[in-house]
């Protein structure tokens, strides 16, 4: 408890207006500035870092950015396009020579259909935020088999964790295998029992993200998912 | 409005007023975020006798597709009354006056959303009043923008709203709704109380340009109490629980799938 309690004063939340400095710091994601005054832009919670002032958003949008990974579902096919829904506030189109099998025109519907689930990655978004997806890396597919979650784009980070810890303890509690998408959307596939138990823990993380001791909660419940299983 | 006649009296001996309150007192307000689940962002504002829910959706594909427009985002707003919302049912759909007030809201939350973030996409804030007792569209106003905040949605603050008007001869704040009905005027609000701007000001009656200044330095001091009440919702609905550690990932942590 005491150490939770220092570390209160460190969270402050904040509400789209606040002042966060004007003391001449640089202003990081979340905010806005008038002259030298930093202000919040979003509801979430003040980060002083070095000489930066931002906000980590509790909410909002998932807003796709060059280099995301995402897990989208097939929505359309057009003649050279697959239009896939990453989540986003905009369409993906997914063009034929982004995928890794030689498509002919008109021979998309051969590949993937609406509702098929595929792990891709943004590689281009400009600013009218046309978005560009491709399934041409090492790694991307299509997905089959598992099932799909959807939690808050802003909690992705929770359930990854410092350097991927959180996820990887998942994976190594319940044998799952699981994408996490930036765009919130979470493929995990396993035994039944197994998905079970992952989902979960992915559900608690989601919760109770902006909690103390989150990890600690996490671990005891795969635990005792574990023992149960024995 | 002021042509309606009563025998209730809008100000007594004591200078209090039909429900017991002074001139400069407002109804009790509470503001609850996050209401629903299955929206983007919500609030529930329960203002003396009016009940409102507001919720928002998006940034999200703008339909139909004309209406977009590719430089920066819309905010539509739609206010609905419930059937059941007055003591006469009221007719249900779009009227001439909710789609007056759609369209005032829409344009007060235009201004402090940051809409150029999001070209060709919408977000679409719905209110929906369950229970009326004048005053709807301030509560309504200031109920959508908690639930942008609540959503997410990036802005440069608040809008908090507020009425003043006049009844039995005097400039009140927060027009309930014998004084709304048989009063002599109402001016609805609506502040940014950072920059001190308006971005919704109506008036329905005649005031002389002495009440109308006291009226409308009621109401903004009266939408800075409002804003209080709104950042203190939208703090709640996370405090209980934000003392969190992992919180401050490391720069790049959650990037890339695991």
């Amino acid at each position: 408890m005491q150490a939770s309690d220092s570390k209160e004063a460190s969270r402050e939340i904040v509400v789209p207006g606040d002042l966060l400095d004007s003391s001449g710091k640089e202003p990081g994601p979340g905010t806005y500035t008038e002259g030298r005054n930093i202000y919040a832009a979003q509801l979430g919670i003040k980060t002083v870092r070095q000489n930066v002032v931002g906000v980590v958003p509790l909410s909002g949008q998932y807003m796709p950015e060059r280099g995301d990974m995402v897990v989208g579902k097939i929505e359309d096919v057009s003649a050279s396009n697959w239009l896939v829904d990453i989540n986003a506030p905009y369409p993906a189109p997914l063009h034929v020579n982004e995928v890794p099998w030689r498509v002919e025109f008109g021979e998309t519907r051969k590949f993937m259909v609406p509702g098929d689930v595929v792990l891709l990655k943004v590689v281009g978004v400009d600013e009218t935020r046309r978005i560009q997806v491709s399934m041409n890396e090492h790694g991307l597919r299509k997905l089959t088999g598992g099932m799909i979650l959807d939690i808050s784009p802003s909690k992705v980070p929770r359930i990854i964790g410092k350097n991927g810890s959180m996820i990887q303890m998942l994976k190594n509690a319940t044998g799952c295998r699981i994408y996490v998408g930036q765009n919130g959307r979470i493929w995990i596939d396993g035994e039944l029992d197994d998905i079970i138990k992952a989902v979960k823990a992915v559900k608690l993380i989601e919760e109770e993200a902006h909690n103390v001791g989150l990890t600690e909660k996490i671990k005891k419940l795969l635990e005792e998912g574990s023992r149960k299983g024995e | 409005m002021g042509g309606m006649t009563t025998d209730i009296k809008l100000l007594d001996e004591n200078g209090r007023r039909v429900d017991g309150r002074t001139p400069e007192e407002m109804r009790p307000l509470r503001i609850e975020a996050g209401v629903l689940k299955r929206a983007d962002g919500s609030a529930y504002v329960e203002w003396g006798l009016n009940k409102v829910l507001a919720a928002v959706y998006g940034p999200r594909e703008c339909h139909p597709r004309h209406m977009q427009n590719p430089t920066r985002a819309l905010v539509q707003c739609k206010y609905n009354m419930a059937a059941f919302s007055v003591d006469d049912r009221k007719r249900p759909g779009p009227d001439r006056r909710s789609q007056e007030i759609s369209k005032i809201t829409s344009e007060a939350l235009t201004h402090v959303v940051f809409t150029e973030y999001f070209p060709r996409a919408s977000i679409d804030v719905y209110i929906e009043v369950l229970q009326a007792n004048a005053g709807t569209r301030c509560a309504g106003l200031t109920a959508a923008s908690v639930a942008l905040a609540d959503a997410g949605v990036p802005m440069r603050d608040l809008v908090a709203s507020c009425a003043a008007g006049k009844a039995a001869g005097t400039v009140m704040v927060d027009l309930g709704k014998e004084e709304d009905n048989f009063g002599e005027a109402d001016i609805p609000v609506g502040y940014v109380p950072r920059t001190k701007e308006i971005v919704l000001l109506q008036m329905d009656g005649d005031l002389t340009q002495d009440e109308y200044v006291k009226g409308l330095n009621m109401a903004i001091h009266g939408c800075e109490k409002v804003y209080e009440i709104q950042r203190d919702a939208l703090k709640r609905r996370y405090e209980a629980r934000a003392l969190d550690t992992d919180i401050a990932a490391p720069e790049g942590a959650g990037k890339g799938v695991a």
